[in-house]
């Protein structure tokens, strides 16, 4: 039989505000354990939630870009349980009327049709603090750090629209690059800053009832999620295959094998207990909020792309390549207003900066060369003083020594030689040194045309207009005399 | 006269004429405390030094001309305010060592105008009860009567004012925990609106329903305590940023027109005719002093208890979860954490506090949550409308506070929902989210305080201070003392 696989992401999204959620403590990571706290996130008796704005305004920003719409009274609930890193026994979080509801992203495979996944909710939320075990800064057992307690997260929970691991992935990378060109979230999957538990079910194909779904937790990276999504699915497959029946449960996936497995069943599970919580008033967001809101939203990633591709002309994959960040494709924009030509800027931009990038191990908001350089380099081309060969060496020095390439290319003498009597003067000597070569071409050997040419350049310091240079030697070697 | 007869007012007077300084009111104070508190048992804590020590820096801020109101008085809290440095048991044994690194609000308040702490007081576990018994310290005794309770669940805010152990207290009020014990000790006790006091360093019994209220002799000292600790507080989401009215000024004028409203539903059969006569009489004197009444209907009254009894259990289930002996309180010895957990809890709380939790989690379970958390806030809300719309013809209302005066020591722990009922005249205010006072208005037979309550419109306090007022200087019933 074949099976369809039915997947669904909850992703949690750590916000990048200087404060904690419901309190003033600052989200500073790497202190000494416990020194980022107060009353309110040690769960203090007395002690009581104010929420921080800003975690408001960016979970707007972030529903307002998957086109969630924007709950006008919504509430926060506790999520009640036990475990030494809660601090107050429940966790502030958002269960019936979350902020935001009811929004979509559009995702594209590779040759496909665009599809579009739903998303249900997005909701505020309290981070847990974290247990330290065995021998550590805070003596041998086990210990609490309560730095991370109550640092602001989204939950963004998806439809289980997706059928795929490459479709869950693709949804992934779209929610991370949204809320990192917001602004909002760092993405730092390793750390934990974009994080991603994936419900996995699987039914007979064309089967209208779904399958027992299982959830797995803590998958902190792009990779990961596929193989836990692909492990899972023939998990599932298998076991069904052999007669068995999959259980609800909580699954962990473990990166070093690969594999899930089981962490509690669903008779295990807790239950919540969740109620509003009566320590904070209903969020009440009014319409001009919402559309002061909107209208103070950045170019979102998507709606940049398709402006390239119109108004820029560039090709989608070049147009998806200059958006996959908003700091790229900010210096892309720069260096185009700079210098005029899209296609140019895009091909440095995606070659040698990209290249240098990674040599470096360096991210766009650190390249040394600012766009505006890089416009100035590409004018050189432009107006013959440097050939492409020269301004990439030209390249190289600026990013080593942030200098000009004006700069660059008097003080290492790099102008371009254009006067044709100098090549012809190089091209002359270059033959009478070479007259075997000469008459093996004149025999019908043409393709010895290009040692010549590497010759000239050579004996020019790479200087001579190649254009010049190939129609000048052409003209000596099928011309007149052999000189 | 003695120092401790004193109301505020009057002491403020005798500090700012520098008939007496603060440090020798203090020091009468620490003496009664001594001498009375054998029998009566209101303190779990006494600040003898830390008091000394506030008096005299009070007395240095009074040579320098700097006499506010409450500047070097004597005063106390219940133990559920969070006081920095000093032990905040909350009744339980499960806080019996917790020194907490921050105070709450309203005494930050107390505090900056130059008041005196005396101690802590005691009350019932996380202020539930009704009696005073579930203390893990041992039960207040009624000054009145020391073989009955001081009501609950603070008793010894109530007590402690009645045996003139402080000149005026602190206490919540979930249900009923300031104007029942302010009735059954002959003291003035005011629920303030939901909203009006902050909540922050107060230990939360139910969210949604605590409120912070003065315990005094009189209604004058009511309206200096409430000015000091009311107003709009960032550090709580539900305090309400509404301005302060000078509720002392707001005292005179008197209640000639002044609409009060009886609702039928707390006039029952059941009452105690001591209360019923109290009530009459006291109906009697607002007529004279140019009241008006009318008959009103609270029609969702009867619902009070077990709505109450619904959202207040299922919040403290919530509320009281962060004891489990990891950061703080009492931890038991144990080999793993569900261990540590449930040996912390069993023998950190007391058994009405277990009953509540059981309760609240119960309501707020998967399968029951509609049932009865839903279904009870929906009544919540009934009974919230209930007061809207009657206080479209009244501008006050009038009510016996308890059922009965005091009851005996030891009378009703076994018996739950005898002691629920007890609340039965107090809870829907607190539901309703309105104001409350309760003030002397009688004896009975045996002897033992009668207190009426006046119910207020929403940030209403200063009508139901000055018909408090007026009704006080009409009767004589808050100048007799409790003879110890
Ligand atoms: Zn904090």
């Amino acid at each position: 039989m074949n099976y369809q696989p039915v997947i669904g992401l909850e992703v949690h999204v750590q916000l990048l505000t200087d404060t904690k959620i419901f309190c003033g403590c600052s989200t500073t990571f790497g202190s000494e354990p416990n020194s980022q706290t107060c009353p309110v996130c040690l769960g203090l008796p007395g002690a009581l939630p104010v929420l921080n704005g800003t975690v408001v305004e960016f979970a707007v920003k972030a529903g307002l870009s998957t086109n969630c719409t924007i709950t006008p009274r919504s509430i926060f609930a506790r999520k009640n349980y036990f475990y030494p890193d809660l601090p107050k026994g429940y966790q502030i979080s958002q269960f019936e009327d979350p902020i935001c509801q009811r929004g979509w992203l559009d995702i594209t495979l590779a040759g496909q049709e665009p599809k579009r996944i739903g998303i249900t909710r997005i909701h505020m939320e309290e981070d847990a603090g974290k247990l330290v075990h065995g021998d550590s800064d805070m003596g041998a057992g086990s210990g609490v750090d309560l730095n991370r307690a109550c640092t602001p997260l989204l939950e963004v929970v998806s439809e289980p629209d997706l059928r795929s691991s490459d479709e869950a992935v693709a949804y992934l990378k779209q929610l991370h690059q949204i809320v990192t060109w917001l602004g909002i979230c760092d993405g730092n999957m390793e750390e934990g800053s974009f994080r991603c538990d994936a419900n996995v079910s699987v039914m007979p194909v064309g089967s209208q009832t779904l399958g027992t779904r299982a959830e797995i937790k803590n998958v902190n990276s792009f990779k990961f999620v596929k193989q836990a999504i692909e492990y899972e699915i023939q998990r599932q497959i298998d076991l069904i295959e052999d007669g068995g029946t999959v259980v609800q449960e909580t699954r962990l996936f473990d990166p070093n094998s690969g594999k899930t497995r089981s962490m509690r069943s669903k008779e295990e599970a807790h239950d919540y207990r969740y109620f509003p919580d009566p320590d904070l008033v209903p969020l009440v967001i009014s319409e001009q909020w919402i559309e002061r809101s909107r209208s103070e939203l950045p170019e979102l990633p998507g709606q940049r792309q398709q402006r390239f591709m119109a108004d820029l002309g560039l090709p989608p994959y070049d147009a998806e390549v200059l958006t996959a960040s908003r700091a790229l494709s900010d210096y892309f924009e720069a260096g185009v207003a700079a210098h005029g030509n899209a296609k140019a800027v895009g091909n440095w931009v995606m070659g040698e900066i990209t290249r240098a990038l990674n040599d470096s191990g360096s991210s766009i908001e650190n390249c040394p060369v600012p766009p505006e350089r890089l416009a100035e380099l590409l004018k050189l081309i432009d107006n013959g003083t440097i050939s492409g060969k020269i301004a990439k060496t030209v390249f190289d020095e600026m990013w080593k020594s942030g200098k000009a390439p004006r700069t660059i290319v008097e003080e290492q003498g790099l102008v371009q030689v254009s006067d044709s009597g100098a090549i012809e003067g190089i091209i002359d000597e270059i033959l009478a040194a070479n007259a075997g070569q000469v008459e093996e071409y004149r025999s019908g050997k043409e393709r010895v045309f290009g040692f010549f040419v590497g010759q000239v350049m050579k004996a020019s310091k790479g200087k001579a207009n190649p254009a010049l240079v190939n129609e000048l030697l052409l003209g000596r070697l099928k011309g007149q005399d052999g000189g | 006269m003695n120092i401790f007869d004193l109301t505020i007012h009057e002491l403020h007077t005798a500090l700012k004429g520098k008939q007496v300084s603060s440090l020798e009111a203090t020091s009468a104070m620490l003496k009664r405390i001594e001498s009375v508190e054998p029998q009566v048992g209101s303190f779990i804590t006494v600040t003898p030094e830390q008091a000394l020590a506030a008096a005299r820096s009070a007395d240095q801020r009074i040579a320098r001309g700097n006499c506010a109101k409450l500047t070097g008085i004597p005063l106390a809290l219940k133990d559920i305010f969070l006081t920095e440095g000093v032990r905040t048991t909350c009744g339980s044994r499960i806080l019996n060592n917790f020194i907490p690194p921050y105070s709450a609000t309203s005494w930050e308040k107390l505090h900056d105008h130059g008041a005196v702490l005396l101690g802590k007081l005691n009350q019932d576990e996380f202020a539930m009860g009704s009696s005073n018994e579930s203390s893990a310290f041992g039960s207040t005794r009624n000054p009145w009567d020391t073989s009955r309770i001081p009501g609950g669940s603070s008793g010894g805010s109530a007590a402690a004012v009645a045996a003139r152990q402080a000149i005026a207290t602190l206490g919540t009020d979930t249900g009923g925990s300031v104007r029942q014990p302010a009735s059954h000790c002959g003291c003035v006790g005011m629920k303030p609106t939901y909203g009006r006091v902050s909540r922050y360093g107060v230990i939360a019994y139910a969210s949604s329903l605590d409120q912070v209220g003065p315990l005094t002799r009189d209604v004058a000292d009511c309206a200096l305590m409430l000015e000091a600790v009311a107003g709009y507080d960032p550090k709580d989401s539900t305090s309400v940023d509404t301005p302060v009215p000078d509720y002392s000024t707001a005292l005179g004028g008197g209640v000639k027109g002044l609409r009060i409203g009886l609702p039928k539903e707390y006039f029952i059969d059941g009452l105690d005719p001591d209360v019923q006569k109290a009530m009459a009489a006291a109906i009697d004197t607002f007529r004279r002093l140019g009241a008006e009444f009318v008959d009103i209907s609270l029609p969702h009254t009867d619902y009070a208890v077990a709505t109450y009894y619904l959202i207040a259990t299922a919040e403290a289930s919530s509320n009281l979860a962060r004891y489990d002996g990891v950061r703080f309180g009492h931890r038991a010895q144990a080999g793993n954490l569900l261990d540590m957990y449930t040996k912390s809890r069993s023998e950190g709380f007391g058994s009405e506090v277990k009953r509540r939790i059981m309760l609240g989690t119960y309501a707020l379970s998967s399968g029951y949550y509609d049932a009865y958390y839903v279904k009870a806030q929906k009544v919540r809300t009934l009974i919230m409308n209930d007061f809207i719309r009657a206080f479209n013809d009244v501008d006050v209302m009038l009510t016996p506070v308890a059922p009965t005066p005091a009851f005996k020591i030891g009378e009703k722990i076994n018996d739950p929902l005898q002691m629920y009922l007890s609340d039965i005249f107090t809870i829907p205010v607190n539901l309703a989210g309105t104001c409350a006072m309760s003030l002397p208005a009688g004896f009975s037979a045996e002897g033992l305080p009668i207190g009426l309550q006046l119910i207020g419109k929403p940030f209403g306090e200063e009508a139901i201070l000055r018909a408090g007022y007026a009704f006080e200087q009409a009767t004589e019933w808050h100048t007799r003392t409790a003879a110890l």
